[in-house]
């Protein structure tokens, strides 16, 4: 029967023999139980018994929690105050160090170090700087020039960028090296042709570096929406002993699914909220995705 | 290469008859437990002692980190992956039982009537009609752990006996650096740790009340005694002068351990981490009693179960495993190497046990002790915590607070028992 084929079918015959391993392999591990995940958000299920039939219960419960929707707001506070600041932090220390000769290398791999950090660690040894005292770093030196302590933690509205600012360091790293990559990607000649021309860095910035840094600068916040809308280890780490306290100031919705499921095991719920995460990641890349098409 | 191809084939099967041969002649079953060190030593010698003493029986055990254990547990039982005997914490037994996963223990080898002698009595939330579902190993209750070091320093002679004492001593123990922070609490608080425990069937008694009525699913600590219990847990560290504060060096356990703390409530577990802290001397209490002497503590237990998947041979080995770990040699071999205490006052109310400097206040505090029957430990837990979160960074009034406490938590409840 191959026989018959032509050519060109037979190029697609064995395309396809190619693409059956990544095809079953998504199919299993992505699309099954993102399938399944959808399902389960319309039942009642604790993993343990039997699965029933809940309807629209589960996303009437998530409407009329006051939980979810502070969570809600934490999550794009995180997105909003997270991506800004990494992409103006990591954009300065690109563009300087770009310029920079001396101990280039290493400077950049102290920027580097730290997204190559494990996360957890991390985020231990930042939630020990901000302990109050005898043992937090931050409260110990504020206590040595005999300015009151600061609850950094142990506050409704410090906790958050709290947790933030560790979690921005981590990523900054990589986002220096891309936008340094973007930068050397910038013709010379333009460069060039602006300096015979007489014009001076502002212009050059904000005229030749930022329009042609575009694609890197979409990259970058795509990149880093989806990794503030995901937060979890930072906050986690940080406030294990009562998760996304206090009073739910840090929590975010990974950490609500999370919860829900494991210490609440009321999956159908925990699922409820997943599809609600995955649809504003879906609404948000596809966004995204546009305006990194119109360039 | 086809004849080869047969000939390893044929090997393969000979070789794995021969394996089934030889396995089939003795029972293997599979326990289950979370790991902490001295809980599997302890478990591998009861295993070693069982298997003594039953030769034609091989019991293995697996282990999980604590944090994954209960997910594990129930993704593996329904699948049918999972052990023959398995360890819960009693709280869990409910769904267990509701979904079909664990049987009743024999009613003959383990007669109802004669557990209710032998047991102490919080182990009869196990209990349905002429069955126990599981039992229990070990026992744990709550109480005041001391540093020694800190008590010689500030002049105190003894641990407090009251609640006015520890308030009194606790003051004593506080220190303050020059700005005003607190460097050394003169106890540790926080609900996240053990307090949320020693606040329910604790302070709520003590204080003349009953946290929970109709089998622990109805909240009933929204009353005067309620109010009473959170206005003396709150003073402690909204008080003038505070004795304590929240989140002090992070960990309640962290700050005992490490010095900073005159006094500590905690759990029997928490003898073992201690015992080894170098520059740490600590001694321990029954927790203490209000004015008129009354005291009330607070036990929870893990239980031992079989799970349906054991049947036939597996199911009577598993019934003979399960008589060696409830009697009274497995209990002291528990105590002696984890510090949990004995389910029988018959292990337990021994002169030496009962009298015994480190585990004794544990153990006399189990005859006043209650157990809470959670729906969801951590989440019940959380209420707790932000009961007081909500006075203290909020400066909400505390009987608005506990009014917040109350209706969430029998809303909590209310959801688990409907299903």
């Amino acid at each position: 029967m191959y026989r018959n084929l032509t050519i060109r079918q037979k190029q697609i015959v064995w395309a396809w023999a190619f693409l059956a391993i990544p095809v079953l392999f998504y199919t299993v591990i992505r699309f099954y139980p993102t399938g399944n995940a959808i399902l389960i958000s319309f039942q009642n299920w604790n993993l343990l018994g039997d699965r029933t039939w809940a309807g629209m219960e589960n996303y009437q419960k998530l409407w009329n929690d006051p939980v979810f929707w502070k969570v809600f707001k934490n999550t794009f506070i995180y997105l909003l105050l997270g991506t800004p600041i990494s992409l103006v932090l990591s954009f300065v220390i690109a563009y300087h160090l770009d310029k920079l000769r001396f101990m280039h290398g290493f400077l950049r791999m102290l920027y580097f170090l730290p997204f190559m950090t494990s996360a957890v660690a991390m985020a231990w040894v930042w939630r020990w700087f901000y302990q109050d005292v005898p043992i937090g770093l931050f409260n110990n030196i504020l206590a040595g020039f005999g300015i009151p302590q600061i609850a950094f933690l142990q506050s409704t509205t410090n906790a958050l960028p709290a947790v933030l600012a560790p979690a921005v360091w981590a990523g900054l790293g990589f986002q220096v090296i891309i936008f340094m990559a973007g930068l050397r990607a910038i013709p010379t000649s333009y460069y060039e042709a602006a300096k015979i021309d007489g014009v001076g860095w502002f212009t050059v910035l904000t005229q030749i570096t930022i329009p042609l840094l575009r694609p890197t600068i979409v990259f970058i916040v795509v990149f880093s929406s989806i990794g503030f809308l995901r937060i979890f280890d930072h906050v986690f780490n940080m406030t294990t002993n009562n998760p996304g306290g206090p009073l739910n100031a840090t929590k975010p919705l990974v950490l609500m699914i999370y919860d829900t499921a494991f210490n609440g095991f009321d999956m159908g719920y925990a699922a409820a909220q997943t599809v609600v995460l995955f649809t504003i990641l879906l609404i948000v890349s596809l966004i995204q995705l546009r305006l990194l098409r119109s360039t | 290469m086809n004849a080869y191809l047969k000939g390893l084939a044929l090997a393969g099967l000979t070789s794995s008859a021969a394996l089934f041969a030889s396995a089939a002649s003795a029972v293997e079953i599979e326990y289950w437990q979370y790991f902490f060190d001295a809980r599997v030593e302890a478990m591998e010698t009861l295993i070693a002692n069982f298997e003594a003493a039953n030769p034609d029986i091989t019991v293995t055990m697996t282990h999980f980190p604590y944090a994954d254990y209960r997910t594990k547990v129930a993704a593996a039982i329904p699948a049918g992956e999972g052990p023959d005997v398995v360890q819960l914490f009693y709280g869990w037994l409910n769904d267990y039982v509701e979904a079909d996963l664990i049987q009743p223990l024999p009613a003959d080898t383990f007669p109802a009537a004669q557990i209710d002698a032998d047991f102490f009595p919080m182990v009869q939330a196990m209990k349905d009609g002429d069955n126990y579902w599981a039992l229990p190993t070990a026992v744990r209750s709550l109480a005041l752990f001391y540093n020694e070091r800190l008590f010689e320093e500030a002049g105190i002679d003894g641990p407090p006996e009251t609640l006015d004492e520890l308030m009194e001593t606790a003051a004593a123990l506080t220190k303050l650096d020059g700005a005003g922070n607190i460097t050394q609490v003169g106890i540790t608080a926080g609900m996240t740790a053990q307090d949320h425990h020693w606040w329910r069937e604790g302070l709520v008694r003590q204080f003349g009340g009953d946290p929970y009525a109709d089998d622990y699913q109805t909240v009933n600590y929204n009353t005067d005694a309620g109010a009473a219990a959170l206005d003396f847990y709150t003073n402690m560290f909204l008080g003038d002068p505070p004795v304590t504060a929240i989140g002090f060096m992070d960990e309640p356990q962290a700050a005992f351990k490490a010095g900073r703390a005159g006094m500590h409530i905690d759990g029997s577990f928490r003898i073992g981490s201690l015992n080894g802290t170098r520059g740490l001397k600590w001694g321990v209490t029954e927790l203490p009693a209000n004015a008129d002497g009354t005291r009330s503590n607070y036990s929870s237990y893990w239980v031992n179960a079989i799970t349906t998947k054991a049947e036939g041979e597996k199911y009577d080995a598993s019934v003979k495993f399960m008589q060696y770990i409830t009697s009274d040699e497995a209990m002291q071999i528990w105590l002696d190497t984890v510090g949990e205490l004995p389910a029988k006052p018959s292990v337990g109310m021994t002169e030496a046990n009962a009298n015994d400097e480190t585990f004794g206040p544990f153990i006399r505090g189990l005859a006043y002790a209650n157990t809470t029957k959670f729906a969801n430990e951590s989440g019940q837990r959380q209420l707790m915590v932000e009961m007081v979160e909500r006075i203290q960074l909020e400066g909400m009034d505390p009987a608005e607070s506990l009014a917040i406490a109350a209706e969430a938590e029998q809303k909590l409840l209310d959801d688990y028992y409907a299903e």
